[in-house]
């Protein structure tokens, strides 16, 4: 057994399955890291085995995840016809199930207009030119709801995000991103969760930073937060000017983060702390 | 033209009493990532260094740092060596240097410098996400830095 870089690295022992109405999902919550970081890491863990074990309960349990409330609320909307025409999300789409796989796969290179897309692009382009409305805040309470109802969609999936082709310049530029020293504490992303996960930075439990899980429920902020969310306070905490969420900097840098989650499962909503 | 002749003045006078006025980070001078002199030319306060040590908005030493002399500090990480003895270890003008700027004494050390101003990607302003406003005040001032100078010298085994 090697313990090189990972002697200290402690990830609960545990598994993650779910009961649902159409059966067991079982999550993969630790794999074999992509073959691009190597050299970096071995292993890829989920942020949930990080956790204490009442939180990590939390995300066992449907009844028990404070996000399903979220993800309720976002299905009502998916069906309202909020639309200046009366348009629906569900009036174009069907159910939200027609999302299926979507989230596993963001983000991505959009093949019509080569731009890359988060969700809350998509989301907003429907939002703006399909149903005549204001755009969406990026991390606005309507905008996580639908997130997490799309990313339920693709629960238990495994994260398989593009990094080559025309997605390859975004990904070159998020990693840049991830490996900058930023702000006046000079700490980058890797610092943090590739140098030091499974330690303990004061009360806090270094996970490896994935996103796999997001949107996810934070008991601190008693609420949902999205990965572009997440970034932005990771960014602030080393007393740096952040990006903004939605920029064309933090989109680059999800699509580098979630390809580090290649191979672990998409958690739907998750819990955290 | 009255501003600049009074500012030139006030900083004469700086300049001639270096004895009475703190090294401005810029002027610290390291050597083999050592700072001999005494950033305020006083003896540093040991209790107020702790404050500093143990302070979320100061030091944070104890974020990455167990120090088993103050057990009563909840939650200290593990991210760095414990700083038990670490007096045995350093002379006093190498702590001074560590925490001043452990870049100078640790190559590419995650351990932030307390007493730097500038070479900063994006700094922000404090904790707040925005743009500094100008040029940074350093982490801990002269002071700070002599206190906890202070009380490292006394972590011995
Ligand atoms: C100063 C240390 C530090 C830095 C630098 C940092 N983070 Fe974090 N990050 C944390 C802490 C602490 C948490 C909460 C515990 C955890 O999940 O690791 C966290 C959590 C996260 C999470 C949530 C993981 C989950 O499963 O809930 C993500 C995603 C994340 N960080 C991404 C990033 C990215 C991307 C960067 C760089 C832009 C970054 N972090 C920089 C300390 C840091
Ligand atoms: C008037 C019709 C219409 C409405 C209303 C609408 N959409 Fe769309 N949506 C589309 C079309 C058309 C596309 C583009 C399909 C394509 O380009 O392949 C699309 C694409 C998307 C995509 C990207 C899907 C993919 O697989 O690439 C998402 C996500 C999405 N919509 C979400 C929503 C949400 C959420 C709402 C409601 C808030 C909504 N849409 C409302 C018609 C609509
Ligand atoms: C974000 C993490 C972090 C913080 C905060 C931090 N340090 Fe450190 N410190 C380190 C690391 C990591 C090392 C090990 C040297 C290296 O490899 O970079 C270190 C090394 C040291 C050493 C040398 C220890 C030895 O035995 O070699 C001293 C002394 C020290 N730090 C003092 C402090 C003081 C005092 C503070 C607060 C004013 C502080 N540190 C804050 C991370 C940190």
């Amino acid at each position: 057994l090697a313990l090189t870089g990972m002697a200290m690295a402690d990830p609960a022992e545990d598994t993650l399955s779910v009961e649902t109405d159409d059966g067991t999902i079982d999550f993969v919550t630790q794999t074999a890291a992509p073959e691009f970081l190597k050299g970096h890491l071995d292993t890829i863990y989920s942020g949930w085995l990080f956790r204490e074990d009442e939180t990590r309960a939390l995300q066992k349990d449907d009844f028990d995840n404070p996000a399903m409330v979220f993800y309720d609320r976002g299905v009502d909307r998916w069906n309202a016809t909020i639309g200046k025409n009366g348009e629906s999300c569900a009036g174009c789409h069907q159910g939200p199930e027609s999302m299926a796989g979507l989230r596993a796969v963001m983000p991505r290179v959009d093949e019509k207009s080569g731009k890359l897309m988060i969700m809350e692009d998509y989301i907003n382009n429907c939002v703006t030119e399909r149903m005549g409305l204001e755009k969406w805040g990026t991390t606005s309470n309507e905008m996580k709801d639908m997130l997490s109802v799309i990313s339920m969609q693709s629960r238990g999936e495994i994260v398989n995000v593009k990094i080559d082709g025309a997605a390859a310049p975004f990904w070159e530029k998020g990693k840049e991103i991830y490996y900058t020293r930023y702000g006046q504490l000079e700490m980058s992303c890797a610092n943090c969760h590739e140098d030091h996960y499974g330690q303990m930075i004061r009360a806090d439990h270094l996970s490896q930073g994935q996103i796999n899980g997001f949107p996810t429920y934070r008991l601190k902020d008693a609420g949902m937060v999205s990965a572009q969310q997440r970034f932005v306070g990771c960014v602030r905490d080393t007393r740096a000017e952040t990006f903004k969420a939605g920029s064309d900097e933090f989109k680059a840098l999800e699509l580098y983060v979630a390809s580090r989650g290649n191979g672990l499962s998409v958690e739907g909503v998750s819990v955290r702390h | 033209m009255t501003r600049h002749l009074v500012q030139a003045t006030l900083l004469a006078l700086a300049a001639a009493t270096p004895a009475f006025s703190d090294t401005a980070p810029k002027d610290v001078v390291f050597e083999e990532g050592a700072v001999a002199q005494s950033l305020t030319g006083k003896p540093g306060n040991p209790e107020e260094g702790v404050k500093v040590m143990t302070t979320n908005a100061l030091g944070n030493c104890v974020a990455c740092h167990v120090v088993g002399a103050l057990p009563d500090v909840q939650f200290p990480g593990n991210i760095a060596p414990p700083l038990d003895g670490v007096a045995d270890r350093y002379s006093e003008a190498q702590l001074r240097g560590i925490v001043a700027n452990a870049k100078m004494t640790f190559d590419g050390s995650f351990m932030p410098a307390f007493y730097k101003t500038d070479g900063f990607i994006r700094p922000g302003d404090g904790y707040t996400g925005k743009a500094a406003g100008g040029e940074l005040p350093p982490i801990l001032n002269a002071t700070q830095i002599e206190d906890v100078v202070a009380y490292l010298v006394t972590l011995k085994e």
